[in-house]
């Protein structure tokens, strides 16, 4: 999906601000979602990471901008407990006492290419140009952009199925490397950016 | 927001929220004992730099084990006791005097836990996020970085489950040294690739 999450190369923001000896976690409460995480995809299989992944990016556009990081994992993970029938929003809201925003409805997923094209490293390929609505980990900076394959990955379950809970297949993914120059005509000199894409997300040239 | 009415009832805190949801799941016998502190040990005491800074200093010293992590970087990492969640594929990216790698992961902000920890705040900011794949170069000099431009900047997004760990030049300076004296030359903003193993001028 088109998300504010889809930040590569948006312009507007400052300066990173380093931290000296940052600790870990900087308030108590902030493992909770991390572990949680766990508790939902591992201990329970209510979720996979790929969906909580993909609740994230439903927040409300002003909320996920305006939020922590731990925050938008609090929130992902929570909106997938009331998503899969856990706990109701109503009870999350009680016992926090105020406002507990969640997620945008989740639309239907995308099953893996059939039959698969597999890619070898060196060969120039091009990143699909279409657009879809759910999750994709193909940022929006490499739509429609030709690239070389740098690697071939191991096969993982094909994100935008997997993010959605339906069937995923498992394919290949590939390390590809484009010239920072034609995803951005004001990029730095002698830059390239390299993105780990399914084998869904490309096609031959 | 003037073209939004606003809410009435309040938005509970952050700390709220997060209580919120961990004391209903526990209500219902879903949290195991223990499982959040014991979560927060392991992310705070066993997921560090130190490993990623051990991995980097064997491959410095052993040629066996650089091409080993090479070929196969979860296994060469695996052989030193570091694995785990966000780790199930590691790759290393190796800089050369023309080539250097950095880390980041636009979509959210995933990380090699086991061998770097958890990522910083500055990694999770969307300033860094948006930035560094489209101006590099004067943002790792704003982040006290200065790559002549010589040196290619290769920006690696963390979009799929491979997880990346930078090995960098072995700085001039460090010839004899052990494993352990040149493992303390690796933080994990060197891991990530924002900065370069500095040599202390004493050394």
């Amino acid at each position: 999906m088109d998300g504010v999450h889809d930040l590569g190369g948006v312009n507007g923001f400052g300066a990173v601000e380093l931290e000296s000896n940052e600790p870990v976690f900087h308030e108590d409460w902030e493992p909770i979602g991390y572990a949680l995480i766990f508790v939902g995809a591992a201990d329970l299989n209510a979720f996979t990471i790929d969906e909580l992944r993909h609740a994230i990016e439903r927040m409300e556009p002003r909320h996920y901008l305006t939020s922590t990081y731990y925050e938008r994992i609090v929130t992902g993970v929570a909106a997938l407990f009331v998503e899969k029938g856990y706990v109701t929003h109503e009870e999350l809201e009680r016992r926090a006492g105020g406002r507990f925003p969640l997620a945008r409805p989740v639309t239907p997923g995308e099953p893996a290419r059939e039959p698969s094209i597999s890619f070898a490293p060196g060969e120039t390929v091009q990143v699909r140009k279409d657009h879809f609505r759910g999750h994709s980990r193909m940022p929006k900076y490499v739509r429609g952009k030709r690239g070389v394959v740098l690697h071939q990955a191991p096969r993982f379950p094909y994100a935008s199925a997997a993010g959605h809970g339906i069937e995923a297949k498992h394919e290949p993914t590939y390390h590809v490397k484009f010239d920072a120059k034609d995803l951005w005509s004001d990029a730095a000199e002698n830059s390239t950016v390299v993105v780990d894409l399914w084998e869904s997300y490309l096609e031959k040239v | 927001m003037s073209d939004h009415h606003e809410p009435q009832v309040p938005l509970a805190s952050r700390a709220a929220r997060a209580k919120a949801l961990r004391a209903a799941l526990d209500e219902k016998n879903l949290i195991p004992k223990d499982y959040i502190e014991n979560f927060a040990h392991v992310a705070e005491n066993d997921w560090k730099p130190q490993n990623g800074a051990h991995v980097v200093a064997k491959a410095w010293t052993d040629p066996a084990f650089r091409e080993r992590l090479l070929k196969d970087a979860t296994s060469a990492c695996a052989e030193l006791g570091y694995h785990g969640p966000q780790g199930e594929y590691m790759a290393a990216l190796v800089d050369t005097p023309t080539l250097h790698h950095v880390i980041v992961c636009t979509l959210c902000s995933c990380t090699a836990w086991p061998i770097l920890g958890l990522p910083p705040d500055w990694y999770k900011s969307f300033e860094y996020r948006s930035r560094v794949v489209r101006e590099s170069r004067s943002l790792l000099r704003e982040m006290g970085l200065d790559l002549p431009e010589s040196v290619e900047i290769r920006v690696v997004d963390t979009t799929a489950e491979t997880r990346f760990l930078v090995l960098p030049v072995r700085p001039a300076g460090t010839e004899g040294w052990s494993e352990e004296k040149l493992a303390s030359l690796i933080s994990k903003n060197v891991l990530i690739g924002v900065a370069l193993p500095q040599v202390p001028a004493t050394a």
